[in-house]
């Protein structure tokens, strides 16, 4: 079976398409998930990879790259949601709900006048095996980005997501480390857009990161841990889906479920089997 | 000296705080006090923008607030902090070298020298490698000041540092606290345990959504300023150290 894979491996095009953008799309959900769910962000996540379909259909419409019209939908959405929270009396979880739905809606019915409704399956369910060389070129730039991204801000990733009033107090610019985090969310859902296809983009963005918070206290550790379980999932859930023919992302997603439910019971941080240590109060 | 004019802020059309005018002195610890839902903590961060305000103006040293806020070292309440965030004691100190660092420049082993004393000076330098979830609510305060300390700030801003600690750890802090201050920091805390007032405080703000006073103990920690701020029913109680002229 592995043979076989292995063999489709050095014959088809689109099999290393298929593994090459499965690796990176791993990489990157693991890294921008990890922040994701420690800024407690997971509903947010959910929301920009649902809002950027309107932008993928439009772009369609218009004939340019569906990077840029997901772009523009993926911030209009992190941008409405943020207005709507500040400027009435909802809470954010609320405002999510109404934003993405409809930003969703919209984007259903745009990609009904745009193409047939197999297209629509691929964009919504995700199809690893159906990727282009230039989606894939694409997928590495993003990571490219998104990494550099990391590297270069994170000291300021770090203390605006562990303490933001104190950030904020002495000067530094939350607002904008926020929205240029979406805007690299929204880049992420993209990619992951061809893996496992918008739905399933959070759980791509969150389980691989959830499991490695149950693995370590240091945030580069998780980070690093969470890259790798994305890459293991999404490259067990390809072998998987192109040996047996299952739906490449919801296989994927379910590999990454695994990996969690072995963490959660085995973990030594969070372990329903050890017993957790007590508090230190005696120490003092 | 930290200068308050005619600061006024509103959340969703109802006033949280009214035309506050008030200075801060430098080298002397002052507290801001009054009841629940006075505006306590609204007035620390609506000072320096942190929540947005309808009108009003601070200054530090005559410079804009937005312009020394490098200078600021901030204490959030501790109730707001993420426990089970994945980092330990000693990067949470850390984390105060950063504003002087700026963008790009990564600490090196003179911030985590830094770091050790630090964290010697609050007495936690056995718990450098814990993580946070797992310290008492008074070693996790101690942690918080120093990383106030390492920022170097002439600023200093705490919400709530006393709540809830223990007295070993509530010493160590007000030791510390009385040290900044002969140094000339301005120190300004929220505080709602009346009874601790004269023990910490040189100078104290008196709030309830408007300003009631503020001052040196002796003029402004009175038992008249107390039921303006609280209502009749605080009257009868006897504050130790309020001065009932």
């Amino acid at each position: 079976m592995i043979g076989h894979f292995i063999e489709g491996l050095q014959n088809y095009q689109f099999l290393q398409n298929a593994l090459i953008t499965s690796v990176v799309v791993g990489i990157v959900s693991g890294v921008i998930g990890s922040f994701i769910i420690l800024r407690g962000m997971s509903l947010m996540g959910d929301a920009i990879s649902h809002a950027v379909l309107p932008g993928v259909a439009f772009s369609y419409i218009l004939g340019i790259n569906y990077f840029i019209g997901a772009s523009v939908f993926g911030i209009g959405a992190a941008l409405s949601i943020g207005f709507v929270t500040r400027k009435s009396r909802l809470k954010s979880d609320t405002a999510i709900g109404i934003v993405f739905s409809s930003f969703f809606s919209l984007g259903i019915i745009a990609i009904s006048f745009a193409k047939s409704s197999t297209d629509l399956y691929h964009i919504l369910f995700g199809n690893v095996l159906a990727v282009r060389s230039s989606d894939m070129m694409i997928t590495i730039i993003v990571a490219i980005i998104v990494i550099l991204f990391v590297v270069l801000f994170y000291k300021e990733l770090l203390v605006s997501s562990f303490d933001p009033i104190m950030s904020e107090a002495y000067g530094l610019n939350v607002g904008a480390i926020h929205y240029l985090l979406m805007l690299l969310l929204t880049f992420v859902a993209v990619s992951a857009m061809q893996t496992v296809g918008t739905i399933l983009v959070v759980a791509l963005l969150i389980t691989p990161a959830a499991t490695a918070y149950l693995l370590t206290n240091k945030l580069s550790v998780m980070i690093v841990l969470s890259a790798a379980i994305g890459t293991l999932s999404s490259v067990i859930g390809l072998f998987f889906s192109y040996s047996y023919n299952w739906a490449s992302g919801a296989t994927i997603v379910l590999t990454a479920a695994v990996f969690f439910i072995l963490a959660f019971i085995f973990s030594p941080k969070q372990s329903i089997l050890f017993k957790k240590r007590g508090m230190t109060n005696e120490e003092i | 000296m930290i200068e308050v004019k005619n600061l006024t802020v509103a959340y969703q059309g109802k006033e949280a705080l009214s035309n506050i005018h008030l200075t801060v002195r430098k080298g002397a610890i002052t507290g801001i006090i009054g009841p629940n839902g006075a505006g306590k903590s609204t007035l620390l961060k609506g000072m320096i923008g942190l929540v947005p305000k309808n009108k009003g103006e601070t200054t530090f040293e005559e410079k804009e607030i937005a312009s020394v806020r490098k200078n600021i070292a901030y204490v959030e309440q501790r109730n707001e902090i993420d426990l089970s965030f994945p980092i330990k004691v000693e990067d949470v100190v850390l984390l105060g070298t950063f504003p002087k660092l700026g963008l790009f420049r990564r600490p090196k082993a003179a911030e985590r020298q830094k770091v050790i004393e630090s964290l010697k000076k609050v007495k936690m330098e056995d718990f450098a490698k814990r993580q946070i979830g797992e310290l008492s609510g008074g070693q996790l305060q101690r942690v918080f000041i120093a990383r106030a300390l390492i920022q170097e700030a002439d600023i200093i801003l705490l919400d709530e540092p006393f709540v809830g600690i223990d007295m070993k750890s509530e010493q160590v802090i007000i030791d510390l606290l009385k040290e900044l201050k002969m140094q000339g920091k301005t120190i300004l805390i929220v505080h709602h345990d009346l009874s601790k007032v004269t023990d910490y405080f040189d100078d104290v703000i008196i709030l309830n959504r408007y300003l009631v006073g503020c001052g040196p103990l002796d003029s402004t920690f009175t038992t008249e300023n107390i039921q303006l701020a609280y209502g009749e029913t605080m009257g009868n109680v006897l504050i130790k150290g309020v001065n009932s002229q």
